[in-house]
This record gives C-alpha cells, structure tokens and sequence, in this order.
C-alpha cells in the first residue's frame, strides 16, 4: 500500500508560544517540533506498512527549517519524504494549504492518505475534509482505530459520545487520534538511516501552482488581532461551616458537570 | 525545565567546550554528525523521561521479591528495558561489525546519563549488559561474540560480572571459586558469588555470568584467576544451568536492581582468553566500568540539585534578615543566604562532576599514549570523586526540602540513598585511594601524575584571574607526591591515601571549573553567568579544603598505622 503521511512542523504547545507581527506563528523565537497528533499518523503508516508491505512517504508543506521535523520523521521509519517549500506559501490560510498538499498528493497517487486530526497550532481540523474535497476521495476523520482490508478501510470514529463505525474504500484520507496507538521512539539506526533517505524538494512552480493563490495574497481568511490566554485567576475558596456539600453540588451545578 | 536532567549543561560541555563535533573527523566517527548527537541526546532524554523516571519511585518501594522459584519485579521495568533495547542504545558505541553504529563514547555516556538520573535502578540492568558484552567483545572469540555479544546488544540477554565473594570483596585475590577442565573443553564452576546485580530475574531470554574463578591447580593470589561465560539457561539445551539462585540481597538504595547470592553447582562455563588472565581482563574494562560508576553517581546529585533548586524558587519561608514586619509576604527559600550556599555548592559539585566523567569518556575516543596514560590516572578520581560530592549534593537537597525532604513524599531522599552505593561498588573510595597513590601517580615513573599536573597548569594560565590557586594546588600536589615516595616505604607512604584522594579530587575539579569557565569567556546569559559564578565558587570556597589535606601528608603522620584497635573501644 502506497501510504502518504501529513506531517506539520509546529511551535512546542509545551513552551511559550506567539505569533509574528503580520500574525503568522512565530517559528524563529519557538522551538519547533511535529505536530503531536501528525506522529501517531506516522506510527500508524508503519503500523499498515508492516502489515500489508507498500511504502510509507512523508509529505510537509513548510518553511526550510521544518527539515529539522522531517527527518525526525523519517528516522521512526518511513521510506522517503517531499518537503513542499516556497517563499510565497508565508501566511497560507487552511484552503491555500490544503491547494499545495493535493497537489503534491497528486504528484504521489496514494493509496492511504494518513494526517493527525488537528494541529496544535492552528486547531481547525479542516484540512484533511478540505484534502477529501480536492482530490475527490474519502474522508474518515477522527480515527482512534484503523482496520484494512485489502482495499477496504474501516475506522472507528471518535466522537463526544461514543464512536461510529465508518468504512471506504481507497484511495481515502484518514485522519488520526492520539488514542489510536502509542508512537514508537526514533531507533538510533533509525536516526542514521533518516540521514540516507531522499527528500524531494519541490515548489509551487514545480505544482503548477502561481504564487498568488497561496499565501497572505491568496488567504481566504484574515487574523485581525490575538490576544493572550488572560492569567489564571485564583479561583473561589469554598470554607465547609456545615455547608461545603451544597456549596460543592452548585459549584458543579453551575459549571454543568452535574 | 527537566528536573531529571540538563540537556543545557549537556550541550554546553559536548558542543562549546569539548567540542565533540569535531570526533565526527574521525573514520571510526564519520558517518556522524551533531545531527545525530542531538537526535540521539533527544531520544534519550524521552525515553528516559517517559519510561524511566515514572517508575522511578515505585521500583523503590516494591523491590524485586524471590518465592524459592521465580524472582518478581515490577512490570515498568520490562516494559522500560524493552523500550530501551529496541532504541539499540545498548549497541549504539559498539563497531559497526557487532551491529553498533560507532557512536564515541562522550555521546553515548551522555545519552546514558538520562537514563542513570531517571532510575538508577532499572537503568542498571542495561549498564551491566553493556559492560558485559564490551568485555567479550574485547576478550571473547568470534564464535563467543555471536553466541553471547549479539543477543546482548539486541537486548534479548542480559550480561551480569561475578567477581566477589563472601570472604572476597575489595580482595579478589581471595576469590574461591573453582572451575574444573573437562575433556569437551569447557569448565565445571562451584562456588559462591556474592553482591552479584542482575543475577537473577525474568527480564531477559537468557543471563550470561561472566565469573572470575581458579582452575584447578592454579596458583594462589591473582595470577591464578580465570574468566568464564556461565549462561543461566544452556544455549544448546535450553535448559536451566547450574546458577542456584541463593537468595536476593535487600539493600538501602537502588532498590530496582535484584542484587543476588548465586550459588555456581557444577554449572558449565567457557572459558575466556586465557587461564590465569582473568582479573586482567576484568580490568581492562574497568576504566569505564568506573566512569560509569561515577557517571551514575553524577546522574543522581544533578537530579537531586534540579530538584532542589525547583522546589528552593517555590518553597515560600520566612523573610529576608533586615524585614522587621510580620505581615510581610514570606519569600521563596531561594533568597536565604545559607540555602543559596547548599544550591550553589551542589552545582559546583555536580557540573564540575559532569564535565570530568564527559571529559573522561572522550579520552576513550581519542586514544593515544597520552590520553591513555591520562585517563589511568583520573579513573580513581573519576569513579571516587563524584561517589563523594554528588553524593552530598543529595544530602544538600534534602536539607533544602526541610521535612519534607526526609519524607517519601519527595523523591530526594530515595537520590541520596541510590547514590550512597557509588562509593562502595567498583572498588570502594578507599580501594581508589590506594589506586591513585599506590599505583596511578607512581607507575611509569610518576609520567602520569606529571601529565595531569602538566594539562592543570596549562589550563591555569590561560585563565589569570582563578589560575594562580589551582596552579599553586597543582605544584603543592606534585610536591607532597614526591615527599611521601621518598622514602620509597609504601605502608608509610599510603597511610594516608584517601586524604590524598580528596585532595586530588578537589584539585581535578577546580581544573575541570577552570575549563567551564574559559568556555564561557564572553558569552552573555544567566547559564553563563552560572558557570562564572561556579567556578569562583568551587576556587575560592572548595579548592582551600586542601591545604590541611596535604598539610597532613606533608607531615608523614602514620597515626592510623600506628594505633592498636583495641583503643577503639
């Protein structure tokens, strides 16, 4: 199965983090890592490779530093990457972006298209429907289980509350959970080997794709402003003089946890 | 910020001043590169993190239990050794021949430092292993290699050194055991080994001993101990070997790790190398065997001062000495005096610690007459030194935890008990004493100890300001070395060893801080601040303890020679 895997490189969500001042993530002042939920998407590309055999390739649309997230990648075990890599694609919006992966998707005829559900960075959770659109394939979103056969895919969805049952056939997108399965660690051959895989290069113009489709130029959406997570307030002390049981019940109450 | 570890000093002392980077220049290290150092220092800092530390504790309070038949240990250390095997750390410095990927010895150690800090205890089944499989790697025949090394390295044995005895501990000369020729070439082993880590448990497919015994007829003393292979389980039958295990030791610290009376009945061995060259062999890897130990003894009082420094900067207590009001707010411990004291004496112990243990294992990457030579004359320090001081960070960190830290509620106290074996395994302080007095400064006409007085002044030149104490230090040393071999009376002369331990120790140190601090010549920055700091601490407040060391030596008092033990009492 020719698998391809999304992964993102993203600011630390464990340290501090900002965005630039033209809004866009601030990559030079944050220690930058794959997005969390993109490695449990490697783990299960491996997962099926070792399986059912095939080739597992991962895709990163990203500036130059996101090389350093790339052969992270490679060292846990997939065969070869394409870094997608343009000055123009600064400040893509989800729809620009999600126009570049199909693209380079298409360069790649996948069977499997696996992502993580989101990123810790932007949280929309659009890209892998918007993916799904574009290259007219299925999207099973959300998985925190993953079965193929043959052809056939069959995913657990996670919801609020419960899960659904949903299948496709491929070629199909499934986006991933991180209670799917537990990432293994990097091996250390498999840090000297990430060394040795390929990783293409390409450009927008290598997709066919001009630079004002992408970018601030090309955003569907705009940031007007942000704002830091107001500071943690101390919160209500409860003192039990006979009546700390009814406080709790309405604290809860009116919290709706109960 | 890790409080098991510091990826921060690491990268300081790997990159800014040993500059390990430039070893990539190396055949034997080319295909590497601070790529792959930082790639494998990353690796090691999760798993240890996440696999390691978290049963840290646990492994402490529920020790490995032995019912007459199967010795239990908690299953996290399974789960955590498998984790680290297939990680292939084990192999990482083995040649590329055995599977290993050539890592230099500064970078693994460096790597192997996270996991020491993490768990002392789980982490030991996999030193030993490792130490092990060097040996035969070193020693063992091709066929003994793939046989033993192998499954070693891949994680699936687990490797254990049987050297002491119960009559035999720091005098292997003593050793009893007794391995008889056969006619198919192997050896029947009887006997008992005492203190034997790892000796017995389920955590692997197979154990190998590697078990210092006299051949039949053999002379007395050293010259008649040989080494052989004992597997537990025959790797031709698959059934149990003649390894009885005796009962488990329960010990203060490193509770994780099962520490064994094996009894060896009729048990087959292989022989290593040669009959009568066993001991030598044991010691030919004994120079990183101690390292390691000083490595651990380094891993636990970092752990313990990052510990401490966190909780010191939370802990709110009292007021500073001049505030007279009583509703003023109380200030995070941090700011007093006399815990900055403990603080800053524990980080001058332990980062001047690290920076010799990694200062020692890059020798082993670039050998040479001279590196070789000068890194028999540190391993007594290297192993001895950190046992002591990083043991004391541990103390200092319980101090600063007040209460709390002699409670089981912070982990403190479990670091300073771990750490308390540093000093006694691998040649206890006192058998290093002897070592560096005895053998080290003395052997090769004293062109060892010259060597490591030679690098020490060179180092306290180039740095004026803290130089001229260090190299007074190293001229009193050289000085007090000759005095006591004048008169060529070595009862006389090593009388007094372990003084003279210490006093070379703190003299290594305040070389080691004197590097530090030339590596962080104009950088700007708290880290570098700290290390400013550090080594006018350790120059001005630690190396003047050795003035009354030597003062002692000078004098040629033979007081503990000449008392009889009944005055003891």
């Amino acid at each position: 199965m020719n698998i391809v895997v999304l992964v993102k490189q993203v600011p630390d969500s464990g340290a501090e983090r900002t965005l630039s001042a033209d809004f866009s993530v601030d990559r030079a002042s944050s220690s930058n890592v794959i997005n969390e939920m993109d490695e449990y998407a490697i783990e299960e590309a491996l997962k099926i490779k070792e399986a059912h055999g095939g080739e597992v390739t991962v895709l990163t649309v990203g500036p130059a530093g996101a090389t350093d997230s790339i052969r992270k990648a490679l060292s846990m075990g997939p065969d070869k990457a394409v870094h997608v890599q343009d000055d123009a694609l600064h400040g893509s919006c989800a729809v620009a972006t999600s126009k570049v992966l199909a693209a380079a998707l298409r360069t790649l005829s996948p069977d499997l298209i696996l992502s993580g559900a989101e990123s810790t960075d932007g949280r929309v959770q659009v890209v892998p429907h918007m993916l799904a659109e574009l290259l007219g394939v299925a999207a099973l979103t959300g998985a925190r289980k993953l079965t193929v056969d043959g052809s056939q895919l069959t995913v657990e969805r996670q919801t609020d509350e419960g899960y659904e049952v949903v299948t496709a056939a491929t070629p199909a997108i499934v986006s991933v959970w991180d209670t799917i399965n537990e990432p293994r660690y990097p091996s250390f051959k498999g840090i000297m080997a990430a060394k040795k895989k390929p990783v293409q290069a390409l450009t927008l113009g290598d997709l066919g794709i001009s630079g004002d489709e992408v970018g601030f130029a090309g955003a569907t959406s705009q940031v007007l402003e942000f704002n830091k997570r107001p500071a943690r307030t101390g919160g209500a002390k409860v003192v039990d003089e006979g009546n700390g049981g009814e406080q709790l019940v309405s604290y809860l109450a009116s919290e709706k946890f109960v | 910020m890790s409080k098991v570890f510091s990826r921060r000093d690491l990268d300081f002392l790997l990159y800014e001043w040993l500059d390990a980077e430039a070893l990539t220049a190396r055949e034997r290290f080319a295909e590497h590169s601070r790529e792959t150092f930082d790639a494998f220092l990353d690796v090691s800092q999760q798993i240890a993190e996440r696999d390691f530390a978290p049963h840290n504790r646990t492994g402490d309070l529920n020790e490995p239990t032995f019912d007459g038949e199967t010795v239990t240990i908690i299953p996290e250390v399974s789960r955590a050794l498998r984790v680290f095997a297939e990680s292939g750390l084990i192999a990482a410095g083995f040649p590329a021949e055995h599977g290993g990927l050539q890592l230099p010895h500064v970078v693994q150690r460096a790597c192997f430092l996270w996991f020491q800090a993490a768990n002392t205890g789980t982490s030991a089944y996999a030193m030993l292993t490792a130490g092990n499989a060097h040996l035969l790697l070193a020693h063992g025949t091709d066929e003994q290699i793939s046989r033993y090394v192998h499954p070693m390295l891949e994680g699936r044995f687990t490797g254990t050194m049987c050297l002491s005895e119960p009559q035999a501990g720091s005098s292997l000369s003593d050793v009893a055991t007794k391995a008889v020729r056969q006619d198919d070439g192997t050896y029947r082993i009887n006997g008992g080994k005492m203190w034997i880590s790892g000796g017995d448990h389920e955590l692997s497919e197979n154990i190998i001993h590697l078990v210092l015994a006299r051949v039949e007829g053999a002379p007395a003393g050293v010259k008649g101990l040989s080494l052989f292979i004992v597997p537990k389980k025959r790797l031709d039958t698959g059934e149990r070997n003649g390894v009885v295990l005796a009962g488990l030791n329960h010990k203060m610290g490193y509770r994780g790790t099962t520490n064994t009376v094996l009894a060896f009945d009729d048990a087959i061995g292989e022989l290593v190398g040669e009959e009568g060259r066993g001991l030598a062999y044991m010691f030919h890897m004994m120079n990183e065997a101690r390292i390691g130990v000083g490595s651990g003894a380094v891993a636990l009082g970092y752990t313990g001062y990052l510990h401490a420094l966190a909780y010191a900067r939370e802990r709110l207590q009292g007021r500073p000495v001049g505030d007279k009001d009583p509703a003023a707010p109380p200030v995070p411990i941090v700011t007093h005096p006399d815990v900055r004291r403990m603080l800053l004496a524990s980080k001058s112990y332990v980062e001047g610690g690290l920076a010799l243990v990694l200062y020692a294992a890059k020798l082993l990457d670039e050998p040479s007459p001279e590196n070789d030579l000068l890194l028999d004359v540190l391993t007594p320090i290297v192993k001895a030194w950190p046992s002591q001081w990083c043991r004391l960070a541990d103390d200092h960190a319980i101090q600063v935890h007040g209460g709390y830290g002699y409670t089981r509620e912070y982990p403190v106290e479990q670091f300073y008990r771990d750490n308390r074996l540093n000093s006694i395994h691998e040649g206890t302080d006192g058998i290093q004493a002897l070592d560096l007095l005895g053998r080290k400064v003395t052997m090769k006409g004293g062109a060892g100890l010259a060597l490591l007085l030679d690098r020490i002044i060179a180092t306290a030149d180039k740095t004026p300001d803290l130089g001229g104490p260090v190299k007074k230090a190293a001229d009193r040393l050289a000085a007090t070395t000759a005095t006591l071999w004048a008169g060529g009376d070595a009862e006389k002369a090593l009388v007094n060893a372990t003084a003279y331990l210490d006093a070379a120790g703190h003299l290594v140190i305040a070389w080691m801080w004197l590097e530090q601090r030339r590596a962080a010549e104009g950088k700007e920055g708290a880290f570098y601040e700290g290390k400013r700091l550090a080594a006018q601490y350790f120059v001005t407040h630690e190396l003047p303890r050795i003035g009354p060391l030597l003062d002692l030596l000078d004098s040629g008092d033979t007081l503990l020679r000449d008392m009889d033990d009944a005055w003891l009492g």
